[in-house]
């Protein structure tokens, strides 16, 4: 009992780091918009630029996983408004067979979040960020990224 | 134009049957050369040769249940570059032909100037089983077929094998059928492209009886049947082997990122792989400093890494050879978690790999509206 009450007040006191892997054209410049806007979001984020959500290979959210984050956001553009034309439909399918090979070997699926955020969402973006640190917070630290053994 | 023709086994021997098929193949010009599998004057292996003179055909033997390499790799090493004009009859089970199939969506192979040609499968042992099969002086072959006219299935043949939904070749121009079929008297061969047509004419073959056909389709359901209920029983186990990091942990505990299962991979065909770009090279005090993150890691580094990544990037096209667990120093059963896993991102996309030149790659393409709840929605 004493176990699982420190256990909830490690959970408590967790905070989450997410790596975001964000789209130049549009969930990147809606994290700028969201800071020159003074939108607040908690700061359990560390952005990453990449120039499209198509680029993301999966190794990436991988890496990031193992390595010490409890969650990855993917930024992309609304279906249909890629600047490369349809970049954003390839993340979705990658994205699509990395959380079904998560799934299939009992590994945290909602641990990765791809998100359509467009350049003029600075709003959604902060509050996409509160809602994934606030899930992270409930689920509590990433067991694969405790393993020393990956 | 014959379509399903007549091969008459003769003195009840499939192999020597064959054997002069292979042969009137190239004695009439029908190919100029043949990739085929031919028996090793050592004995203990059957491999893959390219053979382009009829009197060098000395034993050839696609029967022989093993499968050193996925011949898929070697047709890919020779079209990449440039095809030749020459035409050449290659002959492979269904496996490496459906291999075939995904490497040429991925430009990695031509079928320009082959003529394919495959062989219905009832399996295949590892290469050390069948060297030891071997050793004990008897044709593993001969023993082999005799069981498959019985009707019987060895039980140490490869679990990927037994587990195989796709005995029969698909996208074949012409397929020898011996599924069902009475290999005392006949093998069945079927034509099914122009090409094919034009071979089976000019062999001057017999037009088989429909009720061949439809005895051959019947055991083909039949076998299929049995082999994916034994692939939903060894998944089901693989599953429970595997779920979650722990268990997985424990599965990988003995992988030594010697990359083997990459390297036979058929599907893995990236002239630098990631894991061997210079991302890799990186200088001690990296490494220091994961170490002083998590306490202690495990060296080499980036072993589930490896094998997530493999899986992301051709999962979806694995067509389940099984020569990565073959080819696993450690006896990890690479092939079966390839296998569950593919199943279920495979059918995310209603894909079959190897089923048709049609259908692109799952990772190459997309649909606009499909996967609506992969986005998340706040």
């Amino acid at each position: 009992m004493q176990e699982q009450q420190e256990q909830q007040q490690e959970k408590d006191g967790f905070e989450p780091n997410i790596v975001g892997l964000l789209c130049h054209w549009c969930t990147y410049t809606a994290a700028d918009l969201a800071g020159t806007t003074r939108t607040q979001y908690p700061p359990n984020i560390r952005p990453i630029q990449t120039m499209c959500s198509g680029m993301v290979d999966p190794v990436y959210v991988l890496w990031a996983l193992l390595g010490g984050a409890d969650g990855v956001l993917i930024g992309g553009c609304h279906p249909a408004d890629c600047h490369y034309v349809s970049g954003n439909y390839k993340a979705r399918r990658k994205i699509a067979v990395l959380k079904s090979i998560f799934n299939t070997l009992g590994l945290d699926d909602d641990r990765i979040w791809l998100c359509w955020i467009s350049a003029a969402e600075g709003q959604l973006f902060a509050n996409t960020v509160a809602k994934f640190t606030e899930t992270l917070k409930k689920k509590g630290p990433n067991p694969m990224k405790e393993y020393w053994t990956t | 134009m014959v379509k399903n023709a007549v091969l008459e086994v003769q003195n009840g021997n499939v192999i020597q049957t064959l054997n002069n098929l292979w042969r009137q193949l190239l004695e009439k010009g029908l190919v100029d050369a043949l990739l085929i599998p031919q028996e090793l004057p050592s004995g203990g292996n059957v491999v893959q040769t390219l053979v382009s003179r009829v009197d060098s055909l000395t034993t050839p033997n696609p029967l022989a249940p093993v499968m050193p390499v996925n011949s898929a790799r070697l047709v890919s090493q020779m079209t990449k570059v440039t095809p030749s004009p020459r035409k050449v009859g290659v002959v492979l089970r269904p496996c490496e032909l459906r291999a075939l199939i995904e490497l040429v969506k991925l430009k990695q192979a031509s079928l320009e100037n082959l003529v394919l040609i495959g062989i219905d499968c009832f399996g295949t042992y590892s290469v050390n089983d069948y060297k030891k099969l071997a050793e004990n002086g008897s044709s593993p072959s001969d023993a082999f077929i005799k069981a498959v006219k019985e009707g019987k299935e060895d039980p140490s043949l490869r679990q990927v094998c037994q587990m195989c939904e796709y005995p029969t070749p698909m996208n074949a121009d012409i397929a020898i059928g011996l599924i069902g079929i009475d290999l005392d008297k006949s093998l069945l061969i079927q034509a099914s492209t122009p090409e094919g047509e034009r071979i089976l004419e000019a062999l001057e073959l017999k037009e088989s009886s429909e009720a061949d056909v439809t005895k051959r389709d019947e055991a083909v359901s039949k076998l299929v049947e049995q082999r994916t209920k034994k692939r939903d029983e060894v998944l089901q186990q693989t599953q429970q082997e595997t779920s979650g990091i722990d268990n997985l942990m424990k599965v990988l505990a003995s992988c030594i990122n010697c990359h083997n299962c990459r390297d036979v991979c058929p599907l893995c065909f990236c002239k630098e792989c990631f894991f061997d770009s210079p991302t890799f090279e990186m200088e001690a005090e990296k490494y220091l400093g994961w170490a002083e993150k998590k306490g202690t890691i495990r060296m080499p580094t980036h072993n589930l890494l490896f094998h997530l990544t493999r899986m992301s990037h051709m999962v979806t096209s694995c067509v389940g050879c099984g020569m990565c667990s073959e080819a696993c120093p450690n006896d990890i059963p690479v092939a079966n978690i390839f296998r569950l896993v593919g199943l279920n991102t495979q059918k995310l996309f209603d894909y079959v790999p190897g089923r048709s030149l049609d259908e692109p790659i799952p990772v190459s393409t997309f649909q606009e509206r499909e996967l609506l709840k992969v986005p998340e929605k706040l």
